[in-house]
């Protein structure tokens, strides 16, 4: 009788060693994206970069004080053109409600970007990535591609949607400390 | 699930059908057909015990019909999946879900709709590797160690009925030459065991483990291709870097800081005409062909307390000359040279002139990428950019914009500065554009353009490989053994006045007879009857 529990004991915990390597396995191939290093879930990895004014600005400077709606454009792409507007109007409003905005450029001539902030009155901090590092960081594909960061550092949403403004409030507030 | 006391007081498992230590048959006890003696008659553990639903599940993997059928379904899919190219080899900009069907017909759409575009990744792929995986494992321990156990409880003196229903056997009154017949076994290097005046002389067994050696093997190897998803693990990533540039190489972050790397110079030579080894070759071919991509690098690392995105404090680790197949190794990363694209515009150098007397006031470089605000040419000269197009491309009509973040077309508006003209005058320049918004009485016209390359690097990492390598050596050293070896045995057994004489082999039987002829010519043996 030992025996023959012994025998399944040793039968059920070699099948589930085998089930949970595959499963680990599968799970990252097919199920996770792999196009990026940082997911949702994550702690969102540290950075630092200088915005369009020349401010140095860090991600763990808002770590347990505000969250961060952390959002990757361009001023070639007409989706990221069409959310910016409601960005700003919402970002009046939440900013004093613990929000930052982050819009990261990836990687353009500071000119452009500023003729473009100037046309569109855009007063949330723009940062500069000129060599792509923390795109490249945080895995970003198409753009406009935007994190949800919350007070505690951890990313709660990613999407590489254009954004309505309705959308957008939804995502300020729960990213509201 | 009564165990089996064999009349020579040897204990078997449950199921066993000959005994392990005399070789009586347990089962089929008064049949006169030859034994079979496939894993020596030991109970396939699996299909002895039949209870609970883990046991049925074992019991599946267990049978080496499904196993077989995994690998026919492995090698059929795997087929399947190159008659087309797979989906990381279409075009990158073509759309999978219509380029199949343009491209291949009916065929190719149905290949699309099975999802053999991204077979080797997928996951009923996997998971007919992964039922492969199980069905080793299952298969040799069900297998492998009954099979162990008896050829280790064997003992020399065998059952009668052991004897006369093996495939060579023969009974003979003769006196048998014993002396001679152990120096021309040991000849053989057979091991020659006694006892009681009964033979058992063996060899080869070592032979029998090689389908276990080679399971052991693939498994190894299927653990090393399922490592290459675990993190940290397997890395293979693009880095496009422009002559001049300095970028963190993606991927290549370490404890002690992140590697950078920086593009010194791209290189493509081509093969001279007078080239003494192809010269042949190369008259007929109407283009220049290319011998060598290098691309000259450097290699930095940052602090430990490096910060993405901040300006690193960069070390030199080491200049290098990537080439095809020479890649760049550090820590264990690998830089591999792998495509480039040729003169890309990087920067435009403009002269400034006054009209009237055609005298150049100075001039100014623009960096394409990223250009400047201002441009101080001399006292009381200055060129402001205005505004910058990439990509230049017009909206609805009127506004600027840029198509995409590729210097390609750029555009850029100016503002010219003069001492007569503190208002400043407007000007439009780009490729083959040269405007002037109102009579200006400055002019600026290009002067040079200059090209950088770019080089098209991979980093890659692959902790597996060595895995794979052995799993692979091992699995090769398992067929060897199991293939070129026969586990061969000689059984005398002496009854009263009568030997009986029965041999074995898992393999070739041809050679075993041939063997026993040898034996036979030298000792005098009785050649065996083959039973079968």
């Amino acid at each position: 009788m030992k025996k023959k529990q012994k025998r399944l004991v040793l039968r059920s915990v070699l099948l589930l060693v085998i089930a949970l390597a595959v499963g680990y396995t599968l799970y990252n191939t097919v199920f996770k994206d792999t196009s990026g290093n940082v997911q949702v879930g994550d702690q969102a990895p540290n950075f630092e970069l200088t915005t369009l004014n020349g401010e140095k600005v860090k991600l763990s400077d808002f770590k347990g004080k505000k969250g961060v709606f952390l959002n990757f454009w361009g001023t070639w792409c007409d989706p990221c053109k069409r959310e910016m507007p409601y960005m700003e109007e919402l970002y009046k409003q939440y900013r004093d409600k613990g929000i930052e905005i982050l819009a990261v450029d990836v990687g353009e001539a500071s000119i452009s970007v500023s003729d473009f902030k100037k046309r569109l009155h855009l007063s949330f901090p723009i940062l500069m990535d000129d060599s792509k590092d923390v795109t490249r960081l945080y895995g970003i594909g198409p753009i406009p591609t935007t994190l949800l960061i919350n007070a505690d550092g951890k990313i709660i949403e990613k999407t590489s949607d254009s954004l309505s403004k309705e959308k957008i409030e939804e995502y300020m507030k729960r990213i509201k400390p | 699930m009564e165990k089996i006391t064999c009349e020579c007081g040897h204990v078997n498992p449950f199921g066993t059908e000959i005994c392990e230590a005399c070789g009586k048959p347990l089962q089929n006890v008064d049949s006169t057909k030859l034994i079979n003696m496939r894993y020596e008659g030991g109970a396939v553990r699996s299909q002895t015990y039949k209870k609970h639903s883990i046991d049925k599940i074992w019991n599946f993997f267990s049978s080496v019909k499904v196993g077989i059928w995994i690998i026919v379904l492995i090698l059929v899919a795997a087929a399947i999946g190159t008659i087309f190219p797979q989906q990381m080899y279409i075009p990158p900009t073509a759309d999978p879900s219509t380029y199949y069907e343009e491209e291949y017909g009916t065929l190719g759409k149905i290949f699309y709709l099975l999802g053999f575009e991204n077979l080797y990744g997928s996951w009923w792929f996997m998971l007919l590797l992964a039922a492969l995986g199980i069905s080793l494992v299952i298969v040799s321990i069900d297998r492998g160690f009954p099979l162990y156990r008896a050829l280790k409880h064997q003992r020399v003196t065998r059952h009668n009925s052991f004897m006369n229903r093996q495939r060579l056997y023969i009974e003979v009154t003769q006196p048998l030459a014993l002396e001679q017949l152990k120096t021309s076994l040991k000849k053989r290097r057979y091991k020659v065991k006694e006892e009681n005046g009964n033979w058992l002389a063996e060899k080869n067994r070592f032979s029998r483990w090689g389908p276990y050696v080679n399971h052991t093997g693939l498994i190894l190897f299927l653990i090393g291709a399922m490592l290459r998803f675990f993190p940290d693990m397997y890395l293979d990533q693009p880095l496009w870097i422009k002559e001049g540039e300095t970028l963190a190489i993606p991927g290549t972050k370490t404890e002690d800081g992140q590697y950078y790397l920086k593009n010194n110079r791209f290189i493509m030579d081509t093969y001279k005409e007078n080239d003494p080894k192809f010269a042949e070759a190369l008259k007929k071919s109407s283009a220049d062909i290319p011998s060598n991509y290098q691309s000259n690098v450097t290699l930095y690392k940052t602090k430990k307390d490096f910060l993405p995105g901040a300006k690193p404090e960069l070390t030199k680790v080491k200049d290098y000359k990537l080439r095809v197949n020479d890649p760049l190794e550090f820590d264990s990363f690998s830089l591999y040279q792998v495509d480039f694209k040729p003169s890309q515009l990087d920067a435009f150098s403009f002269k400034l002139k006054r009209k009237k007397t055609d005298e150049t006031i100075g001039e100014f470089t623009v960096n394409l990428a990223n250009p400047k605000a201002t441009y101080h040419l001399k006292k009381g000269y200055d060129i402001t950019l205005k505004n910058y197009y990439k990509n230049v491309k017009v909206e609805n009509n009127k506004e600027l914009g840029s198509k995409d973040n590729n210097p390609e077309n750029p555009l850029m508006l100016l503002k010219i500065i003069a001492p007569d003209v503190p208002k400043g005058e407007r000007a439009v320049l780009g490729i083959q554009k040269n405007f002037e918004l109102g009579q200006n009485k400055y002019r600026i016209s290009l002067s040079g353009v200059k090209m950088k390359n770019v080089s098209g690097l991979t980093v890659k990492k692959d902790r597996t490989l060595p895995i794979i390598v052995i799993g692979g050596l091992i699995f090769m050293i398992g067929v060897v053994q199991g293939l070129y070896w026969n586990h061969r045995r000689v059984w005398l057994k002496k009854e009263g006045d009568r030997w009986l004489i029965a041999a074995h082999t898992n393999k070739n039987w041809f050679g075993m007879k041939r063997e026993l002829q040898g034996i036979s010519e030298e000792t005098g043996m009785p050649v065996l009857q083959d039973q079968s």
